[in-house]
């Protein structure tokens, strides 16, 4: 409750800031926009390109949105927020749960504009439980980018934060496939399936196939959300000298 | 509020170096002391952000992160901005929302005087303003204990009249009051008890007037033409004299015989005038002068 309460402020102040929102949901749609409307008869490993690429730029705008939260620490810790937080009873993972709820409304606003682009501007149908399970494999995919995100808000300066959410993101969305698969056999495909970006990429052929995430791609997922988030936990432990 | 043996280095830097200090609920304190004096890592280590070395802090009987998870202790810290793009009423209602007894947002921006300017948002303020936000933060948190360090630093001669009138409404509703300052004529005017601090350490603790007593020293001046300095500087009573133009300047241990002698060998002496030693004199001379650059 506590928390929910917090997020309520953490998300009218995300609202507020137009220009933040305008590139996070923006630069994803309209990346979507301009490829799939170039390739829209092309298909991938059997998956019309216009999903495929879907399910790719709502990885990618998911990624930004839940890693954004980072950003959201590290200058909260920058201006003396936290400090002036840390001598309030707000239990610490009320903080983070908060930024954990603002990173899922963001994704939530960038996942529902993207698949209005796919139904309206290329006809892309799934079933209901088609949409569902795609849905939910891909918030269930961005738990380790929501630990991802306060383990960097509390390693990096809000000036350095750019490049760093930038460029991780990138590289994350890039080998695992969101801008189109790296490759399709051999150990370079090998490794993107240890990505968690490459399990989030394949939530779309589950949303047109209905089959979910083989037992490795949980795996996957699983240990890369309890790593970051004890690498992010003892961040946090680190940066307020408690332990 | 009991502080014991309270101790804390930074590498070489031994901010604080065994302070004692016992505050008894529903009083106003001043820590007053030069910058560097150890006030702020005192007041860190009391809100549980800090650990000590060594040494026992509880308040309340509880640690102090006890404490501020039970709500009983709220604080205003030295440094630190808001959270931008909220206005000043999301923003002291969330804080609000943490607490589980808060004050009335509406009271609390009362008290700090900013309801006029409640709607406004966080980032389009003045410093002064700032500072009047951060203090209505502390002020819905309701604590018992309010820990304010350097609340009037960002504040004009008359924010600081302001701040302190809405101060003594809340030391009215029975709180204890904890604050840091290196004005001596706000630890003066509104503490009940001064706590001087130097160099890590505790140098003086009692009301305004026992610190000064402790210095004891009570200025004699008079105007008397061509005195000879060497003869009024060994009148009985007198610790210290010099001379300003035509006046004199006398500190004295004891100014009621320093003030007899002056009259009966010196009767010439005309415009005198007895102060009391100030908060300042004894600042400085419990301190050490070098400092008084800095405190002031």
């Amino acid at each position: 409750m506590i928390a929910i309460n917090y997020a309520r402020y953490d998300v009218i102040k995300t609202f507020r800031n137009r220009r933040f929102f305008i590139f996070a949901v923006g630069i994803p749609l309209i990346l979507y926009l301009i490829f799939a409307g170039a390739n829209r008869d092309v298909k991938i490993e059997g998956i019309p390109f216009p999903v495929y690429y879907l399910a790719g730029m709502a990885s990618f705008g998911t990624m930004n949105a839940s890693t954004s939260g980072g950003a959201v620490i590290s200058l909260e810790r920058a201006v003396g927020w936290t400090r002036q937080l840390r001598i309030t009873p707000l239990p610490v993972w009320a903080y983070m749960a908060s930024k954990v709820i603002r990173g899922y409304v963001m994704a939530g606003i960038t996942i529902i504009v993207l698949y209005a682009a796919a139904v309206l501007s290329f006809n892309v149908h799934f079933t209901a439980g088609g949409w569902l399970l795609m849905t939910g494999l891909i918030l269930v995919g961005l738990l380790p980018f929501m630990a991802l995100g306060i383990l960097l808000g509390h390693l990096v300066t809000p000036d350095t934060m750019g490049p760093a959410l930038g460029g991780l993101t990138a590289l994350f969305a890039i080998f695992g496939g969101a801008f189109g698969p790296l490759a399709t056999t051999g150990w370079f495909h090998d490794f993107a399936q240890l990505l968690p970006s490459y399990w989030l990429v394949q939530a779309g052929g589950a949303g047109l196939t209905h089959v979910s995430w083989p037992a490795e791609g949980w795996e996957v997922l699983a240990v890369w959300t309890l790593a970051l988030g004890r690498l992010a936990m003892i961040s946090y432990r680190r940066d307020t000298g408690k332990t | 509020m009991v502080i014991s043996g309270l101790r804390k280095s930074f590498g070489d830097v031994k901010a604080v170096q065994g302070v004692d200090i016992s505050i008894a609920p529903s009083s106003t304190v001043a820590l007053l002391g030069p910058n560097g004096a150890g006030k702020t890592t005192t007041i860190d280590m009391l809100l549980g952000l800090q650990r000590a070395d060594a040494g026992r802090i509880t308040v309340f009987g509880r640690t102090p992160s006890d404490a501020v998870k039970a709500g009983l202790v709220g604080g205003m810290l030295q440094v630190g901005s808001l959270v931008k793009d909220l206005t000043i009423r999301e923003l002291v209602k969330l804080v609000a929302g943490i607490y589980p007894k808060p004050l009335g947002v509406d009271e609390a921006l009362q008290i700090a005087g900013i309801a006029d300017i409640a709607e406004r948002r966080t980032n389009k303020l003045s410093g002064g303003q700032a500072q009047r936000v951060r203090f209505a933060i502390a002020l819905v948190a309701d604590p018992e204990l309010l820990v304010l360090d350097e609340p009037t630093a960002a504040l004009d001669v008359e924010g600081r009249r302001d701040f302190w009138a809405s101060m003594r409404a809340v030391a009215a509703r029975g709180k204890t009051v904890l604050f840091a300052t290196h004005y001596l004529e706000e630890a003066d005017a509104y503490a009940d008890r001064v706590v001087l601090m130097a160099r890590g350490k505790v140098v003086a603790d009692g009301t305004p007037t026992e610190i000064k007593a402790r210095v004891g020293s009570r200025t004699i001046t008079a105007t008397l033409p061509g005195a000879d300095l060497a003869a009024v500087g060994a009148l009985p009573g007198v610790s210290a004299a010099e001379t300003r133009g035509d006046d004199i300047v006398l500190r004295c241990s004891n100014s009621d015989s320093a003030l007899r002698a002056l009259l009966a060998s010196f009767p010439r002496a005309f415009n005198i005038e007895v102060r009391g030693g100030s908060l300042e004199e004894a600042f400085i001379e419990l301190t050490g002068a070098e400092e008084l650059g800095e405190a002031k």
